[in-house]
């Protein structure tokens, strides 16, 4: 990984001044060693009118990547890390901003023993870093840097020339320039922000990692107007990662198997550390939407009278909670088939540290609705909320005889999304799903066909009570679905 | 009771608990030795002397009968007759052998000495041990004695022989009765039949597809009905009329349903429910005479539970019976054999669940049974279930024994409504039951045929159970999942970390000596279903992929299946994988294998390409992303190193390697290219298999490789679409070295012209090396080029082959054998038309294992 950092002068301030404010002398190429790898420092030009030094950190990727297969301590904050094939000894990532701190460090602080005016002194600084992975795009790049005063040019680099329609890369090439800032300014600036952009699992973020953020941060971030995202970019990825990591290593290795990013098949929950995309999501799912469901379903469950209620597809224990807070509900199962998904709802329940009565009310387990479960048996009530539209079409009657064929609660909701509401979100692109992981969703009039189908098929009446504002046009975002068991038939031996 | 001149003839089961009466001095021991052997034998005294040294230790009477007790459980657990030689002059000692007979299903037997109170007496002081033991205590017994004769038969015994007197206990002889339901002796043949529930125009159908001629077999065979005779049909008379009588002239054997057990407790004069078809018989029989009603009375009177033939290798009886008790005799095990093991519980139409005693069963003898309505009979761990609906509209089915073949003939129509469907939609439903989360889930043992039992941990089956519940195909359409294949041994040849060398040594030291080198294509691993239309598909593999509209709409649903190795589909898009499918179907028929092979589908294992079909995401995430960051990294770099040497500064030696380091990634980006190719639609994607699978009924995954080769070979010569490739091949002889030789250079020349590498596997396909344990069905020899792929751009410097050489195969080794062994069992399960459940096991378990933690490089 490789950047560089230009100046011009004049002769009363020449331009090899840099050198001075480096502590690195133009005449030699010198090598520090870091902890991953061998940094460089060389001048490819030097005189009075134009001085650029260059940073290049050879890192060491087979050592990389062994570090990072260990387990536990030492081991790396994601299986990815212990790639061989990796972007890290190309891309500038926070291995380079720590090598920057350490080799230039007295020139990050503003220090200068030889010529102690230069430091505080601005001059022009041009920065290239031709490899800079930029999470939220040139546009993102440009927020951060310009309220700092640089001139950014942001490129994008091509993922591959030969397949033009992979289009472009996570990385961008960015120069800076600006003739206002002091070369420590521009070392902190970059310091923060090359590992905030990357904003990669990357390596375990030590403790003090706060308080070096605001060292660096000093002066500049405080009235920064992106300061939230950079402060939770920073410093988000510390032990969520470290569970994430231990919960999804037999995922990871699915994935791996399959020549696929776990993400794409870890989509069963949305980050949990996703306090910046909060504020950037679009309005698809606002909250009251998902809290007038919550209602609907309580109001629901309220009715039909029951007090041991299943939540089939519980996610992150968001239900589970609500129904706890009622003491109508004197047993509430969460099931879901991502265990991820599980070990979230139980931190967000505190389930460690309840009391005992009330811990004695709640389970949560992981289970399938593709096949039946004698586990879920004789329960007064089941819930499927937003659930049905995350599995594929044909796989859905597993799912029907699992909840009323096998399991048969007297009371089963099931909420799905109403396709015909879409065309009411208007940040939702025309013919898109409300979400990445559904595989279909449905209008009023197929969800009624089906529901009516599935009463019919097991003994059932069904009611459909609308959720959220119901459009006189398109209905509400939300349909749910309200199944009784018809009176049990006589039980007598074949 | 029978009484000679010579004296009386007591008869004794042959699985019995035999209880002797009797005070002390009355001849128990004299009597059981000379009727009994004498490990049949315990007795109370011998049982004082274990515990206490001394036969007589009156205090040590709790312990001695505690191991007497146990002693004869465990006898009557292992099926031996046992005798009881202790006073049991009391009701409650006696209480507790009844209970130990009852809790191991045998009869209760009791033989009573009944001897005067002097000649005990006499006895007793004759014998230096018992002198002097007071009269008072003998008096006891024998008005204890008396006070029990006539509650015995309450007490629970099912025979009670009293011996009274000194003469007629000396002249008593015992003979050993075999049970009623031990038929051991008859070898059949036999033909068992179904539930036939009224359906006699179906029975008369049957019997002469089975080839009887009014109720006789020209070959002497012999008949066997699992019961359900009567209720729901048209005509219960007929068909007990035909029964009876091929019972009566000895062509047939028949045991009691629960149809017939309630019908006879309502000839009986019981009141009983007229339900489940009960009035239909009643109205059927009232036009019978009287006559035939009390034969009919009798003949169900006289039927026995469950039998036990051809030498204990075959059981029948109407509802299943777990081993332990076959050939027992109690209430149980007839309650066992008539109605099955019921929960207690019902299900959603209100009918009793069953506990599925057959999915634990692992006893010797065949169960044939019925009384379960199911669509196909199908055989599960030795037993098989016979009721495939008749007079639901299904079929009559019969099992040839020992053949074992099924003949069967369809209802002539639905003669009753079922209130359940035979069969659910749901996964599993088409052949016994659906798919239960307890067949996979948590820590679990799968027993193989081929490596024994195989273990699965269970965070491994969490993280397949979120794989296989939310990204696989149907888990009917998903009847395998290929296993891991193991690197060869790392190379310690300069500049390569595989190299095919270690490969045949490896194989030579196996004792395999005839090889099979694969051409390793670049793609992702496929594995493909194809089934000759969509009824065939839906024929053996149920309604599998197909939601009630969809399948509407198509006009037929799914013809099969094509998935990835994690069982996810390829395509989104069902159509595009169904026109792969008729391409590949196409070319079966064209090269005539669906003939040839006697079969209407094919599992086949391949490779689809290109690799960036399905690796996209992947592949512009990390493989591209890192080209596209070392191509624009480089040139800056170059420069700057090159302008500070053009200034004199000593860069020289970090420009070369900077200039390597370039070099390498763009060798890297070269490598990665290869295996990406744009495609439209289906132009440009090719399918390369390798191996046939399976066909019906039969597992090829033993079929020799130069074999298969050659039928696939054909197959992609009828394919007129392009879609098929063919494998690249050479046959290598380990022990040769000209032909090792010719080995490695055929790898050399494919991958130095950018091919991924190969695949070398033992001609025999499924290989045991000499010590009995199944050698690696495959090892990869991965090319220099392509290794980039894996180990990073810079791998073949020399200080990273160094240490990426210390890579340790042993786990991925075993990983190998443990997934192709679950592989190979899942075909033959398949193969042998097991349920889908005892399949899904065998696939879930590879899927699970594939999330055990093992260097993801190898």
């Amino acid at each position: 990984m490789f950047l560089t950092i230009s100046t011009t002068g004049t002769p009363e301030r020449p331009a090899t001044d840099l050198g001075f404010l480096l502590h690195k002398h133009p005449g030699n190429a010198q090598a520090f060693s870091t902890s991953h790898g061998t940094a460089h420092v060389l001048y490819p030009e030097a005189d009075a009118e134009r001085c650029t030094a260059a940073l290049l950190l050879e890192v060491d990727a087979v050592a990389l990547a062994r570090r990072g297969k260990g387990k536990g301590r030492g081991g790396a904050p994601d299986a990815t890390l212990a790639q061989y094939v990796n972007d890290r000894p190309y891309a500038a990532s926070s291995l380079l901003a720590v090598a920057l701190s350490s080799v230039f460090s007295s020139a990050m602080k503003g220090t200068c023993t030889a010529r102690p005016e230069l430091p505080g002194q601005p001059r022009p600084l041009r920065i290239e870093v031709p490899v800079l992975p930029a999470r939220g795009g040139p546009e993102l790049v440009r927020r951060l840097f310009e309220p700092l005063g640089w001139t950014v040019t942001v490129e994008p680099v091509a993922l591959d020339a030969e397949f033009p329609e992979w289009g472009d890369s996570r990385y961008v090439r960015l120069v800076l320039e600006s003739s206002g800032r002091t070369l420590a300014e521009a070392l902190r600036h970059l310091y923060v922000l090359l590992p905030v952009l990357d904003d990669a699992k990357h390596y375990w973020v030590s403790s003090d990692e706060v308080d070096k953020l605001l060292r660096a941060g000093e002066g500049w971030l405080p009235a920064h107007p992106e300061q939230k995202l950079i402060t939770s970019r920073y410093l988000s990825r510390r032990w969520s990662l470290t569970r994430q990591a231990i919960e999804r290593l037999e995922l990871v290795r699915l994935a791996e198997a399959d020549d696929t990013a776990v993400e794409e098949i870890d989509n069963a929950v949305e980050e949990i550390d996703n306090a910046v995309e909060a504020e950037t999501e679009t309005k698809e799912r606002p909250a009251p939407l998902a809290v007038q469901r919550r209602d609907a379903v309580i109001a629901a469950l309220g009715t039909s009278g029951a007090a041991r209620v299943l939540d089939l597809g519980c996610g992150q224990g968001q239900l589970v909670q609500a129904l706890l807070k009622d003491p109508r509900f004197t047993e509430i199962v969460g099931v879901d088939v991502s265990m991820r998904a599980l070990t979230i709802a139980s931190r967000r329940l505190k389930l460690d540290r309840m009391g005992e009565r009330q811990a004695s009310r709640v389970k949560l387990f992981q289970g399938s609705l593709a096949y039946t479960d004698n586990r879920l048996k004789g329960y007064d009530a089941a819930v499927l909320c937003e659930v049905i539209e995350h599995l594929d079409l044909p796989r859905l009657p597993a799912l029907e005889y699992a909840v009323f064929g096998s399991a048969r609660p007297r009371t089963v909701l099931v909420t799905t999304p109403n396709v015909e509401y879409n065309v009411r979100w208007e940040s939702l692109p025309a013919g898109h799903v409300r979400h990445g992981d559904h595989r279909f969703e449905w209008t009023r009039e197929e969800f009624g066909t089906w529901a009516c189908a599935v009463a019919e098929r097991y003994g059932y009446d069904v009611e459909f009570v609308p959720v959220g504002p119901d459009d006189p046009e398109v209905g509400p975002p939300t349909q749910m679905a309200v199944f009784s068991m018809r009176t049990v038939k006589e039980a007598t031996a074949a | 009771m029978t009484e000679t001149r010579t004296g009386r003839t007591l008869s004794v089961t042959d699985l019995s608990l035999v209880v002797l009466i009797g005070a002390s001095g009355s001849g128990k021991s004299t009597f059981a030795r000379r009727h009994f052997k004498p490990t049949e034998v315990i007795s109370s005294d011998f049982c004082r002397g274990l515990v206490s040294d001394d036969e007589n230790d009156q205090s040590a009477t709790r312990d001695a009968f505690d191991v007497l007790h146990y002693i004869a459980g465990k006898r009557l657990a292992a099926g031996r007759r046992t005798v009881v030689d202790a006073t049991s002059v009391q009701s409650d000692a006696r209480r507790q052998l009844v209970e130990l007979a009852r809790q191991y299903d045998v009869l209760p037997t009791a033989i009573v000495l009944d001897v005067p109170e002097e000649v005990c007496a006499e006895r007793n002081a004759a014998r230096s041990d018992r002198a002097d033991m007071p009269r008072r205590v003998i008096q006891r017994h024998t008005r204890e004695l008396r006070r029990s004769l006539r509650h015995l038969e309450r007490e629970g015994f099912r025979k009670v022989h009293i011996l009274r007197g000194v003469e007629e206990i000396e002249g008593a002889s015992v003979l050993t009765e075999k049970r009623f339901n031990d038929l051991a002796h008859l070898t059949g043949p036999f033909d068992i039949i179904g539930d036939i529930h009224g359906c006699a125009s179906e029975l008369e159908s049957l019997l002469g597809k089975l080839g009887y001629v009014d109720g006789v077999h020209p070959d002497g065979r012999t008949a066997v009905f699992v019961g359900d005779l009567v209720d729901r049909g048209p005509d219960s008379p007929g068909v007990l009329r035909r029964v009876m009588s091929m019972a009566g002239s000895g062509n047939a054997l028949c045991v009691p349903g629960n149809h017939e057990n309630k019908y006879g407790r309502h000839l009986k004069g019981r009141r009983v429910q007229h339900t489940h078809g009960l009035a239909e018989t009643i109205e059927q029989m009232a036009g019978e005479t009287e006559e035939f009603r009390t034969q009919v009375r009798e003949f169900i009177d006289g039927l026995v539970s469950h039998y036990v033939l051809d030498g204990g290798r075959l059981v029948v009886c109407h509802a299943g019976l777990p081993e332990k008790y076959h050939g027992r005799t109690s209430g149980r095990v007839r309650s066992h054999a008539l109605y099955g093991d019921t929960t207690g519980e019902t299900d959603e139409f209100g009918l009793p669940v069953r506990y599925p005693w057959a999915e634990e069963y692992r006893g010797r003898a065949a169960v044939v049974y019925g009384h379960t309505p199911v669509p196909e009979a199908t055989w599960l761990n030795n037993t098989i279930c016979l009721d495939t609906g008749a007079v639901f509209g299904g079929k009559l089915t019969a099992l040839r024994w020992p053949e074992r073949e099924l003949v069967d003939v369809p209802a002539e129509r639905v003669w009753y409504e079922p209130v359940k469907p035979l069969r659910t939609e749901a996964p599993g439903g088409h052949d016994g039951r659906p798919l239960d989360l307890a067949d996979v889930h948590g820590r679990r043992v799968v027993e193989t045929r081929h490596q024994g039992r195989i273990a699965v941990r269970e965070e491994n089956a969490a993280a397949a159970l979120e794989v296989m519940s939310r990204f696989a195909v149907d888990p009917r359409l998903l009847p395998y999942l290929p296993p891991t294949m193991a690197p060869t041994a790392t190379s310690h040849i300069d500049g390569y970390l595989e190299h095919p060398a270690e490969a045949f040594g490896q194989y030579r030291e196996d004792g395999v000596e005839r090889v099979v080198c694969e051409e390793k294509h670049m793609g992702s691993r496929a594995v493909a279903l194809v089934c000759r239309d969509a009824e065939a598909a839906r024929k053996r593999f149920g309604d599998g992929g197909t939601s009630r509209s969809s399948a509407a709409e198509s006009g037929g649903g799914p013809t099969g299946s094509l998935y990835t190795r994690t069982g996810r589909p390829f395509f989104d898009d069902a159509s595009v994988t169904e026109e792969i499918l008729d391409r590949l179907r196409t070319a079966v028929g064209a090269a005539g294998l669906w003939d040839e092979l006697e079969t209407d589908w094919l599992l086949l294992d391949a490779e689809l390409m290109p690799w960036s079909l399905k690796a996209s995401g992947l592949l512009r995430s990390q493989y591209a992303a890192v080209g596209a960051a070392s191509g624009a990294v480089f040139p800056g770099a170059l420069a700057a190193l090159e302008g500070a040497a053009a200034r004199g500064v000593e860069v020289t030696e970090l420009l070369a390697r900077q200039r390597e380091r370039a070099a390498d990634a763009a060798a890297f980006t070269e490598s990665y290219r290869r295996y990406c190719w744009t495609t439209d639609g289906l132009a440009g994607v090719r399918l390369a298999p390798f191996q046939i699978l399976a066909v019906q009924g039969r597992s090829l995954a033993g079929l020799p490789h130069d074999e298969q080769l050659t039928l696939l070979d054909r197959l992609v010569e009828h394919d007129g679409t392009g879609l098929l490739q063919t494998t690249r091949r050479l046959y290598v002889d380990t022990g040769d070295p000209e032909s090792v030789r010719a080995g490695v250079d055929w790898w050399l020349e494919m991958t130095g012209r950018g091919g991924e590498g190969m695949v070398v596997k033992p001609v025999g396909a499924v290989v045991r090396s000499e010590g009995g344990r199944l050698v690696q069905p495959g090892i990869k020899c991965r090319g220099r080029e392509y290794l980039r792929i894996i180990y990073g751009p810079e791998y073949t410097r020399p200080e990273n082959l160094a240490r990426l050489r210390s890579r340790f195969l042993n786990h991925k080794r075993s990983l190998a054998v443990r997934e192709y062994a679950l592989g190979l069992e899942a075909l033959d399960r398949l193969a042998e038309g097991e349920p889908l459940w005892r399949v899904h096991e065998a696939v879930f378990g590879v899927l699970a294992l594939e999330s055990e933690p093992v260097d993801p490089r190898l």
